[in-house]
């Protein structure tokens, strides 16, 4: 059960993106994984809660997209989806192939809400100023 | 990864960059980042240090992979018992508990470097790290890391190594590189150990094996071999002798960079 490694080391790179853009909490993270990659998505999840307890990114909504398997076929060059054990070209069934997608594990973005709560204010004294 | 520029952007995920891609809005009031890294960018930026150093000194690392009980330590013995007396080993060793697969490897008076995990499945690039700082690397050709005993786990984390060699053995069935794809598919070398048991466990079909790992694309070579009756074991000697010179060509025509230490701690590296 590596995910809980994996997902500390999630919330590390999410707490210094969120430091860099001065960012008072983030309200959504999307990562990317394929099957390949060796990390199960649902223990990711679960491990969330456990690894973001008192960082910026406790109670944040974390989407995951699901990357499929696609392989290039080295012999006809046809691109098709695959099974993670099964890496054979759809077109031909030649076994040598070339993996295009399937063994990612990455962080693809973040929403950061930015403390911003001063300049609201400032806008809502100069719209009661105009209305009075 | 990208060659050109590093970054993560493939085939599966840039349909979400693309303008009207899932990652290409942003919400009002709210700042989208767009980020594309690896979830272990941190591990495998030390493991690249670490990759650094080995090469440094012109030492080839292989990371030894299988199941518990495949027969890695006894690999490794019999590989100093009848390796070149001139290439020179140290181990580092990987286990949850107990000194017992170092202690096994320093009694044919080899350097071995024990790491306790704990309750972790897997070596990362930081404790490579951490051992790297007890051994003098500048003594050795080629340094062999012990992986925990674990098909899954340790298939995720680069470490630093130059080569990943999986060990398959008889007792565990033929279709473990079916059942078990990340990690086989990350093989340079595949060993089918304890080869001395394929007469009496004669449902191991070391050819279906083969299939199961054509069927992941593999193009790693595959060894039959047994640490107790040496069978075998000259092929892998061949092999390991084959990839040190290899290393030394590459690194002839790419050297390793002098890198000033972008460590956060002082530190002396043995």
């Amino acid at each position: 059960m590596h995910e809980l490694a994996i997902c500390q080391s999630l919330i590390s790179q999410v707490e210094n993106i969120a430091l860099e853009h001065q960012a008072k909490s983030v309200s959504l993270i999307v990562i990317g994984i394929g099957p390949l990659s060796g990390v199960e998505a649902q223990l990711l999840k679960n491990a969330y809660p456990v690894a973001s307890a008192g960082s910026v990114a406790e109670n944040t909504q974390l989407v995951i997209e699901y990357l499929p398997v696609k392989v290039k076929c080295n012999e006809c060059g046809c691109e098709s989806e695959a099974l993670p054990n099964k890496l054979i070209c759809k077109q031909c069934g030649n076994w040598q192939t070339s993996l295009l997608s399937g063994d990612e594990l990455l962080l693809m973005s973040v929403e950061l809400e930015k403390d911003d709560t001063l300049d609201d204010t400032a806008n809502d004294a100069s719209a009661n100023a105009n209305i009075h | 990864m990208c060659d050109t520029c590093g970054c993560n952007i493939t085939h599966g995920n840039e349909n979400f960059i693309k303008p009207g891609g899932k990652l290409h809005k942003t919400q009002s009031g709210k700042e989208a980042i767009t980020v594309l890294h690896s979830l272990l960018s941190e591990n495998d930026h030390t493991a690249k240090h670490n990759r650094n150093h080995f090469d440094q000194h012109q030492v080839l690392a292989i990371n030894l992979m299988s199941s518990p009980g495949a027969g890695k330590t006894a690999l490794l013995e019999a590989t100093i018992q009848q390796l070149d007396k001139n290439i020179k080993i140290a181990v580092i060793e990987g286990d949850l508990e107990t000194e017992n697969d170092a202690e096994r490897i320093r009694q044919h008076g080899v350097e071995a470097i024990q790491i306790s995990t704990g309750s972790a499945c897997h070596l990362d690039a930081h404790m490579i790290h951490q051992a790297l700082h007890n051994l003098d690397l500048s003594k050795f050709d080629i340094v062999f890391i012990e992986n925990v005993g674990n098909l899954v786990c340790p298939a995720s984390f680069d470490l630093g190594q130059h080569l990943n060699v999986t060990l398959l053995s008889v007792p565990e069935g033929d279709d473990k590189p079916a059942k078990y794809p990340v990690m086989f598919r990350k093989s340079d070398l595949v060993l089918i150990s304890k080869s001395d048991l394929l007469p009496i466990l004669d449902d191991f079909k070391p050819e279906r094996a083969r299939r199961y790992l054509q069927d992941i694309a593999s193009t790693a070579p595959i060894l039959e071999l047994s640490s107790k009756n040496k069978q075998g074991m000259s092929a892998w000697l061949d092999w390991i002798q084959q990839q040190i010179s290899l290393r030394q060509q590459h690194l002839l025509q790419h050297p390793a960079t002098s890198e000033n230490h972008s460590h956060e701690h002082e530190h002396h590296h043995a």
